[in-house]
């Protein structure tokens, strides 16, 4: 998948799950007071992701980081990269 | 001791959303009841029916509090936001620590259990878990969800006596007002259908496959041609409230809670027990203070089972005699379980505002085991000042309460 294609599966994805509005899925949203979530989303956000990307990202310790929308694409563009490397 | 008032009622029911549809659904005398066809699906279960919820898919409640919602506690929800919309009770107070939630159900949500295990069961892992698994199944979820949606701070019960759930709810939360720990209540049953209810009445030979090509005809209370049980969903809520303190801010009251009685019958755990149902109903008359004939109507439980029906046929005539009309709503809404208390005292509520008693549907020839009490079969316009209301489960519970009317 080409970096559009998964920021744009990442982006459906948690519309789905969390019934966002298309309009509110820009890079500064703040995940939190931007798009409504709140840690038990947070839970949930890392098992979607894992299930429509294949890849695993719970215990990563970069989840901490993330504020918005755009921190959540560049790390799960960094797990791509990193997971690809890796095999 | 405390008075206990009616200050809301609010019904999710077979018939759809809202006090007025269940009642006109009743008083029309309308059937619910359909054949759901993906028990077709099903092995090892004969039964087709069943009474749906139409047009409820809780999406109006914001997401965020609905992801711990599973169907019944989006039933009870809903049906808690039109009892408490009635009773127009000031919103600063629901934090108060005095206002609390009494919501059963028969059992957590199958429907998310089922979509779980059957993902789980692939490779017995739990890492496509998601956290409200456990807020949509844990037993008080109904009850929680309806504290939480509102913000009642008060006591958190959720009983669970199967067919007895919504009545006892409405027991415990009078006595709460009663006794003075709590100043109101939201209180009732709720369920969600699942193929598992319906199959486990059929497995005890209690549930209606006769009539599966005429769905309306199924479910017939006290008749001599009823096969058993049509399983249903629905929630009803009901807000009760210190008496005194309703007076005093205006509030209309609909009714009273004057009695109540539930106790248990260990001789079977399945078998319903005629005596036992009796002494229930003495101990919730003795609670209220009345006399057997005092009572003007008794809704009954009667789920059109066999055994079930006969034994508070007698029951009742025992303790009432033959001239107290008696009636059973299942005929129209097949049996919603832990929520027919609720709304099944909701109905008896609206009859005696209304002043007619809806007779029990499909009730077309009596059985002569069921003969004795006067179960009628006509709409029947009549003053009623206090009536009785019977729920039995499964379990050996017996549960009644005494609704006096407020003219």
């Amino acid at each position: 998948m080409t970096d559009a294609e998964i920021i744009s599966l990442v982006n459906d994805s948690l519309i789905e799950e969390f019934e966002l509005e298309s309009s509110v899925m820009v890079l500064e949203a703040e995940i939190f007071a931007d798009l409504g979530l709140d840690s038990l989303d947070i839970v949930d956000m890392v098992v979607v992701l894992e299930g429509a990307l294949g890849i695993k990202i719970r215990d990563d310790a970069g989840l901490r980081e993330i504020r918005t929308l755009g921190d959540i694409h560049q790390f799960i563009l960094q797990k791509k990269r990193e997971t690809e490397a890796a095999s | 001791m405390r008075r206990v008032a009616v200050t809301g009622m609010g019904a999710v029911s077979p018939f759809g959303r809202g006090v007025t549809t269940l009642t006109s659904g009743l008083v029309e005398g309308r059937s619910a009841i359909k054949v759901l066809a993906e028990l077709k699906e099903y092995g090892g279960m004969r039964t087709r029916l069943a009474a749906l919820v139409p047009g409820v898919d809780g999406k109006e409640i914001p997401r965020g509090k609905r992801r711990s919602m599973s169907k019944q506690s989006i039933f009870a929800v809903l049906a808690a936001r039109e009892a408490l919309a009635q009773a127009a009770l000031s919103e600063t107070e629901y934090g108060s620590g005095r206002y609390g939630v009494v919501v059963g159900t028969t059992i957590s949500s199958l429907e998310t259990s089922e979509s779980f295990f059957a993902d789980h069961f692939r490779d017995k892992s739990f890492s496509r878990m998601k956290t409200s698994l456990f807020f949509k199944t844990m037993n008080h979820s109904a009850a929680a969800n309806v504290a939480h949606f509102f913000g009642l701070e008060g006591r958190l019960l959720a009983p669970a006596a199967a067919c007895a759930t919504g009545c006892q709810a409405l027991g415990y939360a009078y006595e709460m007002i009663v006794s003075g720990v709590q100043d109101v209540m939201v209180c009732g049953g709720t369920e969600e259908f699942h193929p598992l209810s319906a199959a486990t009445f059929d497995l005890m030979n209690a549930a209606s496959f006769r009539y599966n090509d005429r769905p309306e005809l199924a479910s017939r209370p006290f008749d001599r041609e009823r096969d058993g049980v049509v399983c249903g969903e629905g929630a009803g809520v009901l807000v009760l409230e210190d008496w005194q303190s309703a007076k005093e801010r205006g509030a209309e009251i609909l009714a009273e809670i004057s009695g109540f009685a539930t106790l248990t019958e260990t001789g079977s755990i399945a078998e319903p027990s005629s005596a036992a149902m009796q002494r229930c109903m003495v101990l919730a008359l003795a609670d209220a203070g009345v006399e057997a004939r005092s009572i003007n109507y008794i809704n009954a439980h009667a789920t059109a089972t066999k055994k079930g029906d006969i034994a508070e046929a007698q029951a009742l005539f025992g303790l009432f005699g033959d001239q107290i009309p008696v009636s059973s709503l299942k005929g129209h809404l097949g049996h919603t379980l832990a929520a027919c208390g609720g709304l099944e005292t909701i109905a008896t509520i609206e009859m005696m505002r209304r002043g007619e008693l809806i007779p029990t549907r499909n009730l077309n020839d009596i059985d002569p085991r069921c003969q004795g009490p006067r179960i009628f079969t006509a709409i029947e316009k009549q003053t009623t000042s206090l009536a009785l209301k019977n729920n039995f489960a499964l379990g050996g519970v017996n549960c009644s309460l005494v609704i006096r009317a407020v003219h």
